[in-house]
């Protein structure tokens, strides 16, 4: 199916428009089976895209295209084209730990490592950078991300503390700083608030609208009602017969729940069907 | 396989309301066209008092819909059928209202003699009323095209009113003692008028309720 953006799409969304992923008549197989067939879109930088749809429709799945997290699992193969800023990520010249860094991800449960709050945002910038950082740069770096991640407050005291030590809410917003360490341009989320309370939840969605001015995020979740309060575009994928994902509808999030084009739509947003 | 039902059954309860209160105030226009025809000053008394139960329902429609928005979060052609409802509800306490101000015409009129035989009035009550009751069966079905015509029929009773307007304007230049009498009546008309107006701004909901566009049909000429 296409899903490309058109201007009148966009019209609706908030500052920079230009296409940041492109995913382009994509099929997903795990060894013999299809877990994603024929997937056309187009995904805005600078705006926060959410992708919805039943349980094992293929959404987690569809997102790790865009870091090739899938070439972790044996017999996974990928057709078709998908591109950040036009280049090929499935080109063989493509260092992956490269578009990793540029393609960062936030888990569905909070995978804080088992080491300081400090050593934790650390981490990436010490591993990608080839020169090394010194302790002034990296502190900066630390606290810049601490900061964009809204936990500069509540951690700035501890930064020696096991970031075990941290609530579940704090854990995921230490893990969205690791990210921003490395100075991603994409930031994918994977049910992202699953574990969090409903309070913890809204923090981590007011810090994706304030991420979503400098950054590319899309974001996989359950919750309609989050996709609906945080998103610019919304896609929507469901599984056919043979359980492969098609994409039913691609769209500004403020019409895609208003006023869906697709009857598949309607009926999985208004509960007809799940 | 529906998974909502509680929520669909709620919300289908909340559209029977929304019928039986535009019942209401069609037996409200209605009987408030009598009292004038048979100056019934109880009748109009009754008119009165009872708009207080238009208004109860309304504020009872409108609360379900907040506690269904607050506790399901409706999305889709739910959400847009909720909205509609709050708008339509709306629109029909108001069509409640000019009934009542036909019957405060009625008791103010009191026993005068009648300036003439009303005739143009009736047709633009029957007219007004037949038009409510099919838009509300098209919000009931759905039925955004009978929506869009029934919203053009609005023109028929506007054409009404300007002959209603004319005829007593004729009275009040042949007789300037009409002029109370003859005022009261255009009155009325207006009312009814009015109503109908309304009507359609229910049938422009019911539009948008089935196709999610906002449409403006017909704009009365008043």
């Amino acid at each position: 199916m296409n899903m490309k953006l058109s201007s009148d799409l966009l019209n609706e969304s908030p500052a920079c428009k230009r296409t940041r992923l492109s995913v382009t008549q994509v099929n997903l197989f795990y060894g013999d089976f299809q877990a994603l067939r024929n997937i056309t879109l187009e995904i805005p930088e600078c705006a926060i895209t959410a992708i919805i749809g039943p349980s094992g429709c293929g959404k987690s799945s569809f997102l790790r295209i865009f870091n090739r997290m899938n070439d972790l699992i044996t017999g996974a193969r990928v057709e078709g084209r998908v591109e950040l800023d036009d280049i090929n990520i499935y080109d063989k010249s493509i260092d992956v730990v490269e578009l990793r860094k540029r393609v960062g991800m936030v888990f569905q449960k909070p995978n804080p490592f088992p080491m300081s709050v400090f050593e934790n945002v650390a981490f990436g910038p010490r591993r990608h950078e080839r020169h090394g950082h010194n302790l002034g740069e990296l502190e900066d770096i630390v606290e810049r991300s601490l900061h964009q991640a809204a936990l500069w407050d509540e951690v700035k005291d501890k930064l020696g503390q096991s970031a075990l030590s941290l609530s579940g809410g704090q854990q995921q917003r230490l893990c969205i700083a690791r990210v921003l360490a490395v100075e991603p341009e994409v930031i994918l989320m994977d049910e992202p608030c699953s574990a969090l309370d409903p309070v913890a939840t809204l923090k981590i969605e007011e810090l994706m609208r304030s991420l979503a001015e400098n950054y590319t995020i899309v974001i996989v979740t359950h919750n309609m009602q989050q996709a609906a309060r945080v998103s610019d575009m919304a896609a929507f994928l469901m599984m056919e017969e043979d359980r492969a994902g098609v994409l039913v509808e691609y769209g500004p999030t403020s019409e895609l729940f208003t006023n869906p084009k697709d009857k598949r739509t309607e009926d999985y947003i208004t509960g007809r069907f799940g | 396989m529906e998974i909502r039902t509680t929520f669909h059954k709620k919300l289908r309860e909340i559209q029977d309301e929304v019928l039986v209160m535009g019942s209401m105030v069609g037996k409200a226009i209605t009987f408030s066209v009598k009292a004038l025809k048979e100056r019934d000053l109880d009748l109009a008394h009754q008119i009165i008092s009872d708009d207080l139960q238009v208004n109860q329902k309304r504020f009872e429609i409108e609360e379900r819909c907040v506690e269904l928005i607050a506790t399901q979060q409706p999305m889709a052609s739910d959400l847009r059928i909720i909205i509609a409802i709050l708008n339509i509800t709306t629109e029909i306490e108001r069509i409640g209202d000019y009934a009542m101000g036909i019957a405060r015409i009625v008791i103010m009129i009191g026993d005068e003699p009648p300036l003439k035989p009303l005739i143009d009035i009736p047709r633009m009550t029957e007219k007004m009323t037949d038009m409510l009751h099919r838009g509300l069966d098209a919000f009931v079905k759905h039925d955004a095209n009978t929506a869009r015509e029934i919203a053009t029929e609005d023109d028929d009773v506007d054409n009404l009113y300007d002959q209603v307007f004319r005829e007593l304007l004729t009275f009040m230049a042949e007789d300037p003692r009409t002029i109370t009498r003859a005022t009261r009546l255009i009155w009325v008309a207006h009312n009814l008028e009015r109503s109908a107006d309304r009507v359609t701004n229910i049938c422009e909901r019911v539009v948008y309720m089935v196709t999610g566009k906002m449409e403006e049909i017909g704009a009365s000429k008043y």
